[in-house]
């Protein structure tokens, strides 16, 4: 299999896994948040953390097992809790990712809006052939996710924590190559609407004045 | 208490109680696969679904609803038929149609409740989804694509057995029940997944394509492979002993069983003894029972009746140990010995040596103090009640002994006696807990017994329980935790040197001419005398064959009645499943034919005769499976001295849980085991 020239689209799992210093200012703020003795509520942010921390120093945000284990060891837990936790939640990547994950979200109003074609446009511009999988580059890997919870704006694509939405096939390109060229695009909406107003502006109530009433 | 009535008949139940013990109270059953009455409750498997009068009409999950005063419940409804039916139609959408090979086959929930509930074809089309099987170690065979994700399993091994190493993986339809990374289950109640498994996912590895559960003969009986005396139930077919499954005993073993009691059956067949031998010109021969008979008659005969002794194995039962002391009481010997480990144990009163509290009484205690013992590996079932008494909180522990992970949370407050001088002088903590505590308990295992100051520990132990309240007259919390089955009952009929008779220790190395050995090889024979005429009489050709100069062949227990007396000096009788291979026989029955080769004759002819002759001698054996619970009224205790404890700390009694008797090291399954759970061999240094 081809390695990424960022070498870590096919890393294997890492033989330990520690917490930066950075990471540990985190998490003494999260697990000032929980009563003591309840601190596995803290599960999730620290899965989080540690994907946050892979991306940081490796440049693929996933969560490996020994991280898992390490979780599991400073919040008191049993290892498999952590399993059955990490793995349950779509957003934690059990296994390497590129560099952007795309995901593409093909629930119903998504879908009706046209997903299929930016899915097909994430695949003509990467090289990707199948979900789960990473570009020969290392750079990205595509992902369907089920809704995103912004079905106003569809299609979406969510490129690791940014959503950029209202996507045709044109601007999914437009968006992967920049993000080759290094570049980060604004996130929302590339119609250039606000939030999730009518494109161009109001179309009602437009006659409505605002100003203070005499 | 609340009034329920389901399908017109009224119950009262306790409040809190759900709506399915309320249908089990009115005697109507409930379909279920998720509920499990020593369980939480999960409510995932939605097959016993219920309609409940003046609620939201939908069916309900009985396991998940609590009942409420004045409910009515119908559970036998157009609503609740179709809505069941719905649910097993969704369980069957995945689950293979592999009855005819599967090992649960006829024992299981799943093809008995499909046939009240499941329709004779199926109505999806698309592909079945298949899962992989995981590994769970040599005892537990999976077969993952029959699970239906009721998460028994998970549930047991993290409440029951106190391992969290099963959970449920990724979600939908991709969820998978397995341990994620590759490992053996490390329970020594793993086999208990087996019994709970409502469907063929997980089955027993030894076991798997053996039998078919209508093929086998089913005898009740009890357990010898520790000393709690778990309730058993016998599988055989022909003259093949299958498989052991528990049986229901509250007191005792609840519905579980530990790993070597339920996978050591294929050491019955093992290393048999079949038939008589003989050594001559210095190896062993075959030889017939009047020849065996004759070369010890022959050797009895020219050794004064002081020089010769005998000694008990652990699994033997108090008819064959009883006829062994009175036939070497007619031989005019006192050398007489159960305790081939060397353990103190003062036979004075019965509760010197006995688990007092009970085992079922744990569940009353508040404080624990254990000395000495690592209950998990010595009595596996004894550990899960503690741990369930201590799940419910409110119950410190803490332990004098090896560290080592118990499956609850307890204070390692020390190693050996000088932790124990101290809780009596009140320089430690804990003494202050057990003072305070109502209904404190202290276990003394055989680690802190068996070495030279065993007596010193004892008497050092029992006034500790006297200063901290554990004797009163309503209560008892001195507990010894034995490992040998036969011990209890040993020491019940007084299976230890008579006047001037000599222990074990002064029988080896030349101490006797000849020593009876009953089924004991749990000891150095290579320090027996050179001299010394060996009699081997068991079932196994263990260590103790290996040394013997006349070998006779005996039963294990799954091949003759006879009485086991528990940890607690709870009275049991064990049942005969098989007859014993070739030429062997039940024990007792040997002795007695012996007896009357030597013109001693015993004086017992039948079983019956025999148990009249062990009640004489100590009336316990009358009380069979009852267990009267006695407070302390009389706190005088056992001979010795505390102030001359040593200060070595207490070693772990057990090193390797999987092998401690003739017939699990015999067992293939737990040698296999043994390699699997073993600790890594240390690295030599280079």
């Amino acid at each position: 299999m081809a390695v990424g020239t960022e070498g870590t689209a096919h890393a294997p799992e890492p033989d330990s896994f520690s917490f930066d210093a950075a990471s540990e200012a985190t998490i003494a703020r999260i697990l000032a948040k929980y009563p003591a003795g309840k601190q596995a509520s803290a599960v999730l942010p620290l899965l989080d953390l540690v994907q946050r921390q892979m991306a940081r120093v490796t440049g693929s945000g996933w969560v490996p097992r020994v991280a898992m284990d390490a979780v599991a060891h400073r919040l008191d837990m049993a290892p498999i809790r952590v399993y059955e936790v990490a793995t349950f939640y779509l957003m934690f990547n059990t296994a390497p990712v590129g560099k952007y994950n795309l995901q593409v979200c093909t629930t119903t109003p998504c879908w009706l809006r046209g997903s299929d074609a930016v899915a097909h446009a994430c695949r003509r511009a990467t090289g990707i052939t199948d979900w789960k999988e990473t570009s020969a580059d290392g750079m990205f890997t595509m992902t369907e996710v089920e809704c995103l919870g912004a079905c106003v704006n569809a299609p979406i694509l969510q490129v690791n924590d940014d959503f950029y939405e209202d996507m045709d096939a044109e601007s999914t390109e437009r968006l992967l190559a920049a993000l080759k060229r290094g570049e980060h695009p604004e996130p929302g909406s590339v119609k250039g609407r606000q939030t999730s107003a009518p494109e161009g502006g109001p179309t009602t109530l437009t006659s409505l004045s605002f100003e203070k009433a005499e | 208490m609340a009034k329920v009535t389901v399908d017109g008949i009224d119950v009262e139940v306790p409040n809190g109680s759900n709506v399915l013990q309320a249908c089990e109270a009115a005697g109507v059953e409930i379909p279920r696969f998720c509920y499990h009455d020593r369980l939480s409750v999960a409510g995932n498997c939605r097959m016993c679904l219920v309609e409940i009068e003046k609620t939201p009409p939908k069916p309900f999950a009985s396991c998940a609803y609590p009942v409420a005063d004045g409910m009515v419940v119908h559970t036998d409804t157009p609503m609740v038929r179709a809505a069941r039916r719905g649910v097993m139609e969704f369980l069957l959408i995945n689950h293979p149609l592999d009855c005819p090979i599967c090992d649960q086959g006829g024992e299981c929930d799943l093809q008995d409740q499909a046939v009240g509930y499941g329709t004779d074809h199926s109505r999806y089309a698309e592909n079945k989804r298949a899962v992989k099987d995981k590994d769970l170690g040599p005892l537990v065979k999976t077969v993952m694509t029959r699970c239906i994700h009721c998460t028994r399993c998970i549930r047991f091994s993290t409440e029951i057995a106190g391992v969290s190493e099963l959970g449920a993986t990724a979600r939908g339809e991709s969820m998978e029940v397995g341990t994620y990374v590759a490992k053996a289950l490390s329970s020594e109640l793993s086999g208990n997944l087996i019994d709970i498994c409502p469907v063929g996912a997980l089955t027993s590895k030894p076991y798997a394509f053996v039998a078919r559960p209508w093929e086998l003969k089913k005898t009740d009986s009890v357990d010898v492979l520790d000393a709690v005396g778990a309730a058993i139930r016998v599988d055989s077919r022909g003259t093949e002993v299958l498989r052991v499954l528990p049986r229901i005993n509250e007191d005792v073993n609840e519905e579980w069983l530990a790993d070597k009691s339920r996978f050591s059956v294929d050491g019955l067949k093992r290393r048999r003894l079949d038939s008589c031998w003989v050594r001559r010109d210095g190896a062993l021969q075959r030889a017939s029972w009047p020849e065996a008979f004759a070369a010890i008659e022959t050797k009895l005969r020219c050794v004064d009746g002081r020089r010769i002794g005998a000694l008990a194995g652990n699994l033997s039962d108090a008819e064959s140990m009883l006829a062994l002391k009175d036939l070497f009481t007619a031989l005019g010997s006192a050398n007489l010995d159960c305790r081939q480990d060397g353990a103190h144990a003062d036979a004075g009163r019965r509760d010197f040596y006995t688990f007092n509290t009970s085992i079922a009484g744990i569940e009353a205690a508040d404080a624990l103090l254990i000395v000495g013992a690592n209950p998990r590996r010595e009595a596996p079932l004894l550990n899960a009640r503690i741990r369930k008494r201590w799940l419910q909180g409110g119950f410190p522990i803490a332990l004098i002994g090896a560290d080592a992970d118990l499956t609850y949370g307890f204070d390692h407050i020390g190693d050996g006696p000088e932790t124990i001088a101290a809780l009596l002088g009140g320089r430690q903590a804990f003494s202050d807990v057990m003072r305070v505590a109502k209904q404190p308990m202290l276990i003394l295992g055989q680690g802190a017994l068996a070495r030279p100051d065993g007596a010193d520990v004892l008497a050092a132990c029992w006034q500790l329980a006297a200063a901290t309240g554990m004797l009163s007259p309503q209560w008892h919390g001195f507990n010894v935790l034995h490992t040998a089955a036969a011990r209890v009952g040993a020491l019940d009929l007084g299976f230890l040197p008579g006047r001037g008779g000599k222990s074990l220790g002064q029988m080896l190395d030349g101490g006797v001419d000849v020593l009876w050995l009953l089924g004991a090889d749990e000891f150095d024979t290579a320090a027996i005398g050179r001299d010394t005429f060996v009699v081997y009489q068991g079932s196994h050709g263990d260590c103790g064959a290996a040394r013997a100069d006349v070998i006779l062949p005996g039963a294990a227990y799954t091949e003759k009645n006879g009485t086991y007396v528990n940890t607690e000096g709870r009275v049991q009788l064990g049942a005969l499943a098989v007859y014993p291979p070739g030429e062997a026989r039940e024990d007792w029955k040997i002795l007695r034919a012996f007896s009357a080769y030597v013109g001693r004759t015993l004086p017992y002819d039948d079983i019956a005769a025999l148990r009249a002759r062990l009640e004489r001698v100590n009336p316990v054996f009358a009380r069979i499976d009852i267990l009267p619970r006695f407070g302390c009224a009389d706190t005088t205790g056992p001979a010795g001295d505390p102030g001359r404890m040593r200060g070595a700390a207490f070693a772990p009694w057990i090193d390797n849980y999987y092998q401690t008797d003739p017939i699990s090291r015999a067992s293939p399954t737990m040698a296999e085991c043994t390699r699997v759970h073993a600790p890594a061999p240390a690295q030599a240094a280079e």
